[in-house]
């Protein structure tokens, strides 16, 4: 177990009482966890995933879904927030069902994370320019354009998804779709 | 047309995954079959004996195809679903083999919820088989259509819609599969009436493929060095036992670990009969209605070793002054429970028999003395006791029923104060031989279990008595099964203990709700319970005094051919003591010296 597990309740009391130091990270450490999820290709497979997570009351952030190279399995990513003791119990609640075939917690490891975004922003003469300078900076697609809206397609971890579309705040954003988040853990060369 | 005698259909061991390997000659004749036939031809290489059911129009083939042909089970028609899954785990329990249910879609898959739900907190292997509207309705608001699959979702191990005749053998094999395996549970499978209709060849597969679900099997090697150091370095150490050994089957081995050893035993109320109540090491129960020295017990160990238990709220009260002093050891089947409320210092993911197999050799006798006479203390400073008069009492009722059998009966309660007298005035010798609903806590479960544990000791061939404990509250919710133990003639005790009150709830009003006795008084509602009984083609016996208690015990117990239903109408102001009140730390023990005033 990780030096930065959150203790429970009966732990801390157990480590005062022998008069071990309690490190202040110790009481919570909530932070966003990355879980990438096999599943069996199926729609019952999905919302069981889902069902759980809704039914034992933990947070979801993100899902995304889509099938892998073998076509008979669903690869998900949750988004999740919590303690590392609610992130532990999540990996195993989640391992437990049958329909899993993998389950594990990226967020441990060295990982690359993506989103993609499509935003729809509507332009006059007069922000035209500067709303293409933006895009140049984030390095993002025209996927569309009309006499007044350009669409703009943009890939990229989560915080540079938000910090263009915060920059877009500054004109007319008429419409946002976020995939969610996927991710993949870097290829490890073994020493 | 009898199903042996075309098609040899290989005998499956039912327990195990030892399964033979087919003859040369069999399925070869792969002519194709309906739906139904199949579902029913897949039962039977299960090795299901008996299946508890209801028909309606959805399932209507497979009632045809019962008729039709003469399947080597027995069908119970029970009156009601919920009754039906309650006697799928009372049989479950009793045998160790897995339950089945058969009823129809829409409200016969509602009725099962509560009894799903039931097993799915119990762990008890069962697999119930709903109707479903056909394929191409589904969704549409059809007629008796639910979605059973979506409302059952978490209160399953795993459920499946079978849309294919073709995967329905498949499907059946790998439900009872997953039901009776690992943490065993309930396993819902949805037949839409196309599928019972439509034809395919039949081939029972012989194993089984789940590649997202594996079995625990024994512990981590490094960990169980780990655990036996742990146990042999204690001073305090002490078994907590849970329903997990029995279900794994590793009571013997257990007692043989904890005699051994000289490590007291305390279980949980699924754990009792795991370690026989009488042996001098048995600190009986612990928790919210547990022992005072097995609470105390726990407050003062060093080491705690969990078998098969889950640290549940009932068990541990206040979770930061639970067991304050002790490392904890978990051996445990199910992953998700492992640190879920307790820390596990050394946690060990297995089947119970097979880890206790590996700590086995690795343990000697330890010198426990101390901690035992300290133990010893305890249970003399506060034993479990009530008030001896002239009064009949539901403790009395229970320690009469246990001279009457010497504790070698299968026992089965509904929930509420019957139910902790039981656990505590029983004292339970043998592994399944106390069954009860203890998760999910539900009233209505003790009567139908107890037709599903006599029918499954009937087929076992033993002669134990099955003695159902219920309460005048709980007794009602499903009595109309009453009429079905006494077609089968089912010599089953029914002992109401009748205080005329919803007793626990009146209990928690009286001590913590200033005795505001809002709606728990039943003196009104209660049926005639003899009338009841006889109506229902059972006998009818009742006791106000302990004379006539004991009087109308032994008359219950020459009655062979039918259940027999003694009410006892017994004082209604008694209340379970020792109590840890709801959120309370495991410490602070109401014990029966400092009842409140208010007791009369």
């Amino acid at each position: 177990m990780s030096a930065s597990l959150v203790l429970t309740p009966q732990q801390i009391k157990r480590k005062k009482a022998a008069g071990e130091p309690i490190e202040p990270n110790e009481g919570e450490l909530i932070r966003q966890h990355t879980i990438m999820v096999l599943v069996e290709n199926s729609i019952g497979s999905l919302i069981r995933v889902v069902n759980m997570f809704a039914a034992r009351g933990f947070n979801v952030d993100s899902i995304t879904v889509g099938p892998t190279a073998d076509e008979t399995i669903s690869r998900m990513h949750v988004v999740t927030t919590g303690n590392e003791r609610i992130i532990a119990q999540i990996l195993r609640q989640l391992s437990r069902l049958v329909d899993t075939i993998e389950v594990s917690d990226l967020t441990e490891t060295n990982y690359v994370e993506r989103e993609l975004c499509l935003i729809k922003v509507r332009y006059d003469a007069r922000s035209r320019a500067e709303i293409m300078d933006v895009n140049t900076v984030f390095r993002g697609k025209v996927v569309d354009i009309t006499p007044r809206t350009f669409t703009f397609e943009l890939t990229g971890p989560t915080p540079k998804i938000d910090a263009f579309i915060d920059m877009m705040r500054n004109h007319n954003i008429l419409e946002v779709a976020r995939s969610g988040r996927v991710a993949m853990q870097r290829h490890q060369i073994p020493s | 047309m009898r199903y042996d005698s075309h098609t040899k259909i290989h005998p499956v061991v039912p327990s195990g995954d030892a399964i033979p390997e087919p003859g040369p000659e069999v399925f070869t004749a792969q002519q194709h079959l309906s739906g139904a036939e199949i579902l029913l031809r897949s039962l039977q290489a299960e090795g299901v004996k008996i299946i508890f059911g209801h028909p309606g129009g959805a399932v209507i083939k497979i009632y045809d195809e019962m008729a039709r042909t003469t399947p080597d089970f027995q069908h119970i028609l029970v009156r009601h679903e919920q009754g039906g899954t309650h006697a799928a785990e009372g049989y479950a329990k009793a045998t160790g083999k897995v339950g089945t249910v058969l009823v129809t879609s829409g409200p016969g898959a509602t009725n099962t919820v509560t009894g799903i739900a039931d097993a799915y907190m119990d762990s008890v292997p069962i697999v119930v088989f709903t109707g479903q509207v056909p394929t191409g309705l589904i969704g549409n608001d059809a007629f008796q259509e639910c979605d059973a699959v979506g409302i059952t979702r978490s209160i399953t191990k795993h459920s499946y819609l079978v849309r294919d005749v073709k995967d329905l053998a498949r499907t059946v094999k790998e439900a009872y599969h997953i039901a009776r395996t690992g943490r065993p549970g309930p396993v819902l499978v949805d037949l839409p009436k196309d599928v019972l209709l439509a034809k395919a060849p039949f081939h029972y597969p012989t194993s089984v493929d789940i590649r997202g679900y594996t079995v625990p099997g024994t512990g981590r090697p490094d960990k169980i060095q780990r655990a036996a150091r742990m146990i042999m370095a204690s001073e305090r150490p002490l078994l907590y036992v849970g329903g997990g050994a029995i279900s794994c089957d590793a009571t013997a081995l257990l007692r043989s670990i904890a005699q051994r050893t000289r490590i007291p035993v305390t279980t949980t109320l699924h754990g009792l009969g795991a370690f026989p109540e009488e042996d001098p090491l048995s600190l009986r129960m612990l928790g919210m209605h547990g022992t005072w020295w097995a609470n105390q017990a726990v407050q003062h160990s060093d080491l705690i070793v969990a078998v098969g238990a889950r640290f549940d709220d009932r068990v541990t009260g206040k979770l930061d002054s639970w067991a304050p002093h002790a490392n904890i050891v978990h051996i445990e089947i199910d992953q998700s429970c492992i640190s879920k409320n307790v820390f596990a210092d050394c946690a060990i993911l297995g089947d119970a028999h097979l880890v206790l197999k590996q700590l086995d050799p690795l343990l000697k006798r330890k010198d426990t003395d101390a901690w035992l006479a300290q133990i010893e203390e305890w249970r003399q400073e506060c034993p479990l006791e009530y008030e001896q008069d002239e009064k009949l009492r539901a403790q009395g009722v229970i320690e009469m029923l246990r001279d009457k059998t010497r504790g070698n009966a299968v026992v089965l309660t509904d929930v509420g104060q019957h139910q902790m007298w039981t656990a505590q005035y029983f004292r339970f010798l043998h592994p399944r031989t106390h069954i009860t609903s203890g998760g999910l806590g539900t009233m209505g479960f003790g009567m139908p279990a107890s037709m599903g544990a006599a029918f499954g000791l009937r087929e076992m061939g033993s002669d134990m008595p099955v003695v159902c404990i219920s309460g005048d509250g709980g007794f009602v919710m499903n009595a109309q099964e009453m009429s079905v133990a006494a077609a089968h003639k089912l010599p089953i005790k029914l002992a109401v203990i009748n205080n005329r009150f919803l007793g626990m709830v009146r209990q928690w009003q009286e001590l913590f709700h200033a005795e505001r006795y809002s709606h728990t008084d039943l003196s009104d509602t209660n049926p005639d319970f003899v009338k009841l009984a006889e109506a229902h083609h059972c006998v009818g016996l009742c006791a106000k005094t302990n004379q006539q208690a004991i009087d109308i015990i032994d008359e219950a117990w020459t009655v062979h051919d039918r259940p027999v239903l003694m009410e006892f109408q017994v004082a209604k102001e008694e209340m379970v003591f020792p109590m840890v009140p709801a959120g309370a730390a495991t410490g602070d023990m109401i014990t029966q010296r400092i009842v409140p005033n208010s007791f009369v």
